[in-house]
Parts: structure tokens; C-alpha cells; sequence
């Protein structure tokens, strides 16, 4: 098995507490197709909206996220999969790709040699 | 060492440079597709198969070029790999990364038990997480056997920055876990569309080289080509396959006419058609009567259609034109590309008129996808000339030379422009 960060890409500013009815429903039933995908959440979490955000440049401290752009993180979750197919697989299914998106990266394992 | 049955005259130097230079070009694909499977990752297989064929000059001189080069090959390639791996002494580590359970076998069978597994290495090296030109540049490489220098002169890029571009692209198969397998029957259209486009430009990049002096770059349209024809071998059901090889023979059956002697291009209602590869076009014409027999034919199918008229025309004028705008339909129903549109003009003005066309090339010229492509002026251009409006056309022209980047085609433009302002 591999392990993904699921970085999850939603409109600026990506409040969690703006989730439509229909976004919550979806996101409940996504452990479940998860699972069936043969995948497992390691890990996940949310993030306050992107207005919360502080952003650190050598001394400089600016207001906002680190990159200004139409869509923001909104959150993140660490995937297991046993490979990129079904990672993709999986990460298509995410409600935030409707409206954003999501960017599937493997995490970081220092070679064994 | 197995490798089939040998031959029991040794060969000499230059038979047996022969042999691997052949082998070369028709198994490379194979050895390496087994290779990989034992190897785990590209690198490894890519070194064992290039010290195999190394091994092949030695012992093929010594022993007889084999019946079955490949076999022999992909035997020693393995064996080579599977040595590499016991001395990482990481074997159990290394395996996962790209092998599937059933692979896992660590002891090598013969190589009558070897499996073809040429579709996997087309769809590693197509794989859509895989930008474009990795895939062109991958496909290659792995596939093809070609070398990183070729490659990138090809391309018109320094060979490290093609090297660099090939080991990144080899490094994500690795770290992020792209399977080497065929892909699953839902997601197979998408995945094989990806390498059916690779070969494509592979063609289209051969056909007409994007800059520079040939107007041909005929290597690489025979790898193209061979690529075709192997994904075929692979897949003979797949329609859009054989529609793919359908368009790649017959436009292909024109090579030798679209240059005159001194590299000039010639326009297809000025080649000469007694010139054309007949065979090659009573092939393509097979191939898209069978895609189209398969139900509702794809781009490849209905291209290979297009270019299956013209092929059969006996001459320009008598091209049946009203059904090429109908295949152009239903291209442009099935792929809305704006170049489809533009070439669909063409047809429009042998069957409505150059009037109608230059109408809905003007339209087309609004579209932002179409700005900086040489071909819309050209085309627009030979409408006005057909209007007596010269002019007119001769502004075209030029607007077109500014923008095209091969040699041939600019010529070819000048000499239009020339023959006007005379």
C-alpha cells in the first residue's frame, strides 16, 4: 500500500461552515465508497476558511494564504491505496471536484538504500 | 542459458550484428515489457535489456543467432535484472513497486511462459497522470528502444534536458505508484484514447516536423507507424485502434508524392496519384470498412474515412466531396476540434463554393483557438484567389508565412504569394 496526500481545492475562501446540504450528505457517504474502492483514511482534517490565513515570505508576513488564487486548500486527508488507479479512482468520487478539485500526491518515504 | 533452439553454425561478425541490430528494432518492446515486470522499476529493466543485447553480439557470434531472438532476449534480460536484484538483497522491498501479486514469482520460467506484456508498458507510458510530452518522450523511448540523444533531436531539445524530462517522468511511475497493468474495462476507452493520441503525434510530428528543414522525419513515422500496427496485433477489437492504423497507412501511402525532388510541397490536387502506395491503401480502406462495421465509428475511424476517399479519388477534382463534409459532420459531432472545422471548409468549397467557405472561415477566425495557426490564412487565401480576389489573398499569405515554422510549407506559401504578385 501507498500513502496519498489528498489536498482538496474548493472556491476561495472555502468556509467549512458554507457547506451546502447536499455537499455534507456526500461527504458522509465517502468513508463508506472509500472503503469499497479499497482505500482507508489515515488521517483528514478541515481547515477554517482561507480569510484565517497568514502568510510567512523570509520576514515578510502577509494576510491570506500563501498563494492567491480562485480556489484555496480547504482541507486534507492522508489515502492508503495500493496504487495511483485506485487513488484517482477514489479521489474523483470526493464531493470538493464538483465545485473545485483535488490533488493526489504520494507522501514522502526516504529510500531504504 | 535457454533460448529456444539454435542454429549450430556460428554466425559471423556481420550476421549476428544484423540479427541484433533487427532484434533491436522488432523485440525491444517485448524484452523490455517482460523485463520491467521482474524488475519493478523502469531503470533496472531498461539496464538489463540494453546489457542483454550487449550479451546477444558475444554469444549469438559463438553460439548461433537463436531461432527466437526475443526469447532469447527477454530470458537474458531477466535473468540479468532478477541477479541486479538479488544483490540489492532488497528484492521483498523493491517488488511491490510495480509488480501485481501473480507477478511476484521470483524465479524466471521459460520463456514459452512469458506473457506479452507490451499493452502494460504501452499504458505505464501513456498513463494520463503523465504530462503529454512524457508520454511521447516515455513511449519512445521504452517502447521504441530509441535513444535519449535521438529523442531529443526529434523534439529540438538538448539531450539533458530530454534525459531530465525522461527521468522525472519515470521517478512519478515510481513514487506515486503508477501500476504496470492493462488498465480496467471502464476506464480502457479513456486510457486507450491517451496512447492512441501519443502514436498520433508521434505520426503527425514524423508527417510534418513542427520546424525545421525535412518536411518528413521518416523515422520517426515508421515507429509511429509500427506502433500502430502493434497496437493492433494487441488489441484487434478495439475499432479506434484499427481506425488509428487505417489513418497512419493511408496518408501515409502519400508519402513519396507530397515533396517533388527538391523537397518542395506539393499539393494534394497537384501530387501524382499513380505514385501512391496502392497497397497500403487497399489496407487502410480494410481496416475502416471493419471499424465502421463495429457500429458508431470514432475520430481515428472517421479521419481514416476522410482520407480513405481522397486515396481512392482518381483524380482531385473527382473526389466525392458532398460525402467528405458528411464524414467532417460527424467528426466534428464526435471531436469539436476548431482545426476539424477549418479543414472541413475545404470540402464545403468543392461542394458550395469557395463563397460559402471563406464565409465560414471568417467565422472560425474569431475563434482564440485558432490564432497563430498558419493553416486558416492558407486556406483563407487560396479562397480569395479562387474569387479573384488577389489582394486580398496575398495579405493571407503572408499573415500564413509569418506564423508557419517549417521550412517546406513557408516555401510552398512563398511560391503561392509569388505566383499571385507576378
Amino acid at each position: 500500500m501507498a500513502q496519498y496526500a489528498v489536498l482538496i481545492f474548493s472556491p476561495a475562501p472555502a468556509d467549512p461552515m458554507d457547506l451546502t446540504p447536499d455537499y455534507l450528505a456526500l461527504l458522509e457517504r465517502y468513508p463508506a465508497q472509500v472503503t469499497e474502492l479499497g482505500g482507508r483514511i489515515v488521517t483528514g482534517f478541515a481547515l477554517q476558511p482561507s480569510t484565517t490565513a497568514t502568510a510567512v515570505r523570509g520576514d515578510l508576513v502577509t494576510d491570506g494564504p500563501f498563494i492567491e488564487a480562485k480556489e484555496v486548500v480547504a482541507g486534507f486527508f492522508v489515502l492508503e491505496a495500493p496504487d495511483l488507479d485506485t487513488a484517482v479512482r477514489i479521489a474523483k468520487l470526493n464531493p470538493a471536484t464538483i465545485h473545485g478539485g483535488v490533488e493526489v500526491r504520494p507522501l514522502f518515504t526516504p529510500p531504504v538504500e | 542459458m535457454s533460448g529456444g533452439e539454435r542454429s549450430t553454425v556460428p554466425a559471423t561478425t556481420a550476421e549476428v550484428e544484423r540479427a541484433v541490430a533487427e532484434a533491436h528494432r522488432h523485440e525491444w518492446a517485448l524484452v523490455l515489457a517482460a523485463t520491467a515486470r521482474v524488475a519493478g522499476d523502469f531503470d533496472l529493466a531498461e539496464e538489463s535489456v540494453q546489457e542483454a543485447y550487449l550479451a546477444a553480439l558475444g554469444a549469438w557470434a559463438r553460439d548461433g543467432v537463436p531461432d527466437r531472438p526475443g526469447a532469447w532476449l527477454t530470458a537474458t534480460a531477466r535473468r540479468k535484472a532478477l541477479d541486479v536484484l538479488r544483490r540489492r538483497q532488497v528484492l521483498r522491498a523493491k517488488l511491490p513497486l510495480l509488480l501485481e501479486p501473480d507477478a511476484t514469482e521470483p524465479d524466471v520460467p521459460d520463456e514459452i511462459a512469458v506473457p506479452d506484456d507490451r499493452p502494460r508498458l504501452v499504458f505505464t507510458c501513456c498513463h494520463p497522470a503523465l504530462a503529454r510530452e512524457a508520454q511521447v518522450a516515455l513511449t519512445l523511448r521504452l517502447v521504441c528502444g530509441v535513444s535519449t540523444g535521438d529523442i531529443a533531436h526529434v523534439f529540438l531539445v538538448s539531450e539533458p534536458t530530454m534525459a531530465a524530462r525522461i527521468t522525472r517522468a519515470k521517478k512519478k511511475i515510481t513514487a506515486a505508484r503508477i501500476p504496470y497493468r492493462i488498465p480496467e474495462a471502464a476506464e480502457l476507452p479513456e486510457r486507450l484514447d491517451s496512447a492512441l493520441a501519443v502514436v498520433h503525434l508521434l505520426y503527425t510530428t514524423g508527417h510534418t516536423a513542427p520546424a525545421g528543414g525535412d518536411l518528413v522525419h521518416a523515422d520517426l513515422v515508421d515507429r509511429a507507424l509500427h506502433l500502430a500496427r502493434m497496437l493492433a496485433s494487441l488489441m484487434p477489437d478495439e475499432p479506434e485502434v484499427r481506425g488509428l492504423l487505417a489513418l497512419l497507412l493511408l496518408t501515409d501511402a502519400r508519402r513519396a508524392t507530397r515533396t517533388d525532388t527538391d523537397g518542395r510541397l506539393v499539393r494534394l490536387e497537384d501530387q501524382d496519384r499513380s505514385r501512391w502506395d496502392r497497397d497500403a491503401i487497399a489496407e487502410g480502406r480494410r481496416l475502416v470498412l471493419g471499424a465502421f462495421r463495429t457500429g458508431r465509428p470514432g475520430r481515428y475511424a472517421l479521419q481514416a474515412a476522410i482520407a480513405s476517399l481522397h486515396a481512392l479519388a482518381p483524380r482531385y477534382e473527382a473526389t466525392d466531396w458532398p460525402q467528405i463534409v458528411r464524414l467532417y459532420d460527424a467528426l466534428l459531432d464526435r471531436w469539436p476540434s476548431p482545426v476539424v472545422a477549418l479543414n472541413r471548409t475545404v470540402a464545403v468549397s468543392m461542394v458550395d463554393g469557395p463563397t460559402v467557405a471563406l464565409a465560414e472561415v471568417d467565422a472560425l477566425a474569431q475563434d482564440p483557438r485558432l490564432a497563430g495557426y498558419h493553416y486558416l490564412p492558407a486556406i483563407r487565401a487560396d479562397l480569395l484567389h479562387r474569387l479573384g480576389r488577389d489582394t486580398e489573398a496575398a495579405q493571407a499569405y503572408r499573415t500564413a508565412i509569418d506564423l508557419v515554422d517549417n521550412d517546406a510549407e513557408r516555401d510552398f506559401l512563398a511560391t503561392r504569394l509569388g505566383e499571385l504578385t507576378r
